[in-house]
């Protein structure tokens, strides 16, 4: 009696966690299907259903350039975070190198150091080196959070590998880097994979950056796109179309976070609580 | 975690041609991703050091003018500079206790749901993975009094959300506790998985209760991670600036050190005075990560082999 009285609390703790993550992303879908002066009913519901907002969000040149250009630059950054954090990992969890403690060390004080702070050095130096407002420009100050996020998750990772198996090759005459690279690269994919999802959802957060560092829809991204957008016209309450343009930003995210769900929390969770 | 190197490097001992062979390609591994680093964010960092000792303006390049600490004279005798500093240790306080709290109760119906784990767990990815900005956004029109739901929902007509400053702030709160508390879960529910099932079992079959089992057994036992926790989101919720900046633009008192920056560096285009408000945030941060880690005894680095 005892034990099915637990386990039907910890199924309504179950239930009351899925509705308090959902609710609010319901609660945009929901406004983003709302028209007119139904955006104001100030109820959950719309009372008539319609997709113009998302019409009007793809009719929006800033949006769509903004979308592209948030992609774009979150897949470039990470990609160049990825092959060198990989590298760098595996030297960590794997060679004999000095100063181990030093490299994560600083990497987690990157990670954790408020970004605001390198935002006006950038600012004054992209506007005289020519990279203000361009994707490069955004690329660079991702690295800095989006590097020490991808060391940190693969250094996890590689150190849970098999690496007997590099012996084994080292052993049967490779040398360390075609180990490297004929045996650990297959092995080592899902981390890596993982550490890529988990870098580009970072990437694909930032508004910082994309807010000090653009201007035009040359590399202005989703964030910032969607804080500085007043709606298609001064008459209509800008809530639905930014409500869909939030949409259409949250359904890749949506998508990953399904797909990936047992490997994204792995990554998270597999640097921080060793020891 | 037991294959070790103290089969090489013996202290005192020449390394062998292999050892310093090896040695050569970890540093070349490391450096790149080392190097980048330090370039983008030693730099910068280094820069605004500089910028700091100076009252300039982009607007007015001509007019710049060593000052030495004179921004940072004026900064900390600002009123303003201590209400933001004041806020953003509000804000920081009330969301990582209340996530704290939430957080370990969703740990612990995480760990024990057998029914339904992988819906459960996929949700709360998506506070997780959400842009800010848009979890900002979602809360903001939740709460505002022309297109919410909120006052409906608890009767209170038409209050005005972002009217006032203590509930202004308590909406950043929430937005904010709602996007992060699944990432400090997480790491609890890690924590969690790693005390052992026994230890809980043995303390039953003692007479005690769930809750003293909890507090004794459980808690004790998580203790880093529980520290590593809330330290990683006490850092990030002292940077609060995305959610500021969508919901209230820093209206009724409810700037964030983070925005008083930006404000400072990008809006009034004030790069000496704004890099000394940066420099002074990194500061705190840095002081607090410090005494934090000093106080509690955390090790965050735990190299193999290096103990």
């Amino acid at each position: 009696m005892k034990g099915r009285g637990r386990g039907a609390v910890r199924m309504l703790g179950a239930i009351a966690i899925v509705a308090w993550a959902l609710l609010p992303v319901a609660w945009i879908v929901s406004l983003s299907l709302k028209a007119g002066d139904d955006i104001q009913n100030r109820r959950f519901l719309p009372t008539v259903w319609t997709l113009d907002n998302y019409r009007t969000v793809f009719r929006t040149p800033l949006f769509t350039s903004a979308l592209r250009n948030s992609v774009g630059v979150s897949l470039i950054a990470t990609a160049i975070s990825i092959v060198l954090a990989t590298f760098a990992a595996y030297a960590i969890a794997r060679l004999e190198l000095r100063g181990k403690r030093l490299v994560l060390g600083f990497a987690l004080a990157v990670a954790t150091f408020p970004v605001v702070s390198i935002v006006g050095p950038l600012f004054d130096l992209w506007r005289r080196v020519g990279l203000y407002d361009t994707w490069a420009g955004l690329v660079l100050p991702y690295l800095s959070f989006t590097l020490p996020l991808s060391i940190w998750v693969l250094t996890a990772f590689f150190r849970q590998l098999p690496w007997e198996l590099e012996q084994a090759a080292v052993m049967d005459g490779a040398t360390r880097w075609q180990a490297f690279r004929k045996v650990m690269v297959p092995l080592a994919a899902p981390g890596v994979f993982t550490a890529a999802i988990l870098t580009f959802l970072f990437a694909w957060n930032d508004f910082v950056f994309g807010i000090s560092l653009t201007s035009t829809d040359r590399a202005r991204n989703v964030p910032a796109a969607l804080a500085f957008f007043t709606g298609s016209s001064q008459y209509q309450h800008p809530a639905g179309a930014i409500a869909a343009a939030a949409v259409v930003v949250t359904v890749p995210v949506v998508v990953l976070v399904v797909v990936f769900q047992r490997r994204i929390v792995a990554g998270l969770t597999s640097g921080a609580v060793k020891g | 975690m037991t294959t070790d190197h103290e089969d090489r490097g013996v202290p005192g001992a020449r390394p062998t041609d292999r050892g310093r062979g090896e040695r050569r390609l970890a540093w070349w591994l490391t450096a790149p991703a080392f190097g980048v680093m330090l370039v983008v964010t030693a730099y910068p960092m280094l820069d605004a050091l500089w910028l700091s000792l100076f009252s300039y303006r982009l607007t007015d390049p001509g007019g710049r003018e060593f000052v030495g600490l004179r921004n940072y004279a004026v900064v900390l005798s600002d009123a303003l500079w201590w209400q933001d500093v004041w806020t953003t240790v509000l804000i920081t306080i009330v969301t990582v206790s209340v996530e704290l709290v939430l957080g370990l109760a969703f740990a612990l119906v995480m760990h024990r749901v057998a029914f339904g784990r992988r819906v459960v767990r996929t949700s709360i990815l998506v506070p997780y993975g959400i842009v800010t900005v848009v979890s900002g956004f979602a809360w903001r029109y939740a709460f505002s009094s022309e297109t919410g739901f909120v006052n409906g929902w608890l009767g209170l007509g038409d209050f005005a959300w972002f009217g006032h400053r203590a509930s202004s702030l308590l909406a950043i709160c929430a937005a904010e506790i709602w996007k992060t508390t699944p990432f400090l879960s997480l790491l609890l529910l890690a924590g969690l998985a790693q005390v052992p099932d026994e230890l809980g079992e043995a303390a039953r079959m003692d007479g005690a209760s769930a809750w003293q089992r909890l507090w004794r057994v459980t808690l004790p036992n998580m203790r880093a991670s529980i520290l590593v926790a809330v330290l990683f989101r006490a850092l990030d919720a002292y940077r609060v600036f995305d959610s500021v900046f969508v919901m209230t633009a820093g209206a009724q008192g409810t700037e964030s050190v983070s925005f008083l920056a930006y404000r400072q560096m990008i809006g009034r285009t004030a790069l000496g005075l704004g890099s000394a408000v940066s420099i002074l945030l990194f500061l705190s941060v840095v002081i607090f990560a410090a005494l934090f880690l000093k106080a509690l005894r955390v090790d965050l680095v735990p190299v193999r082999g290096a103990r």
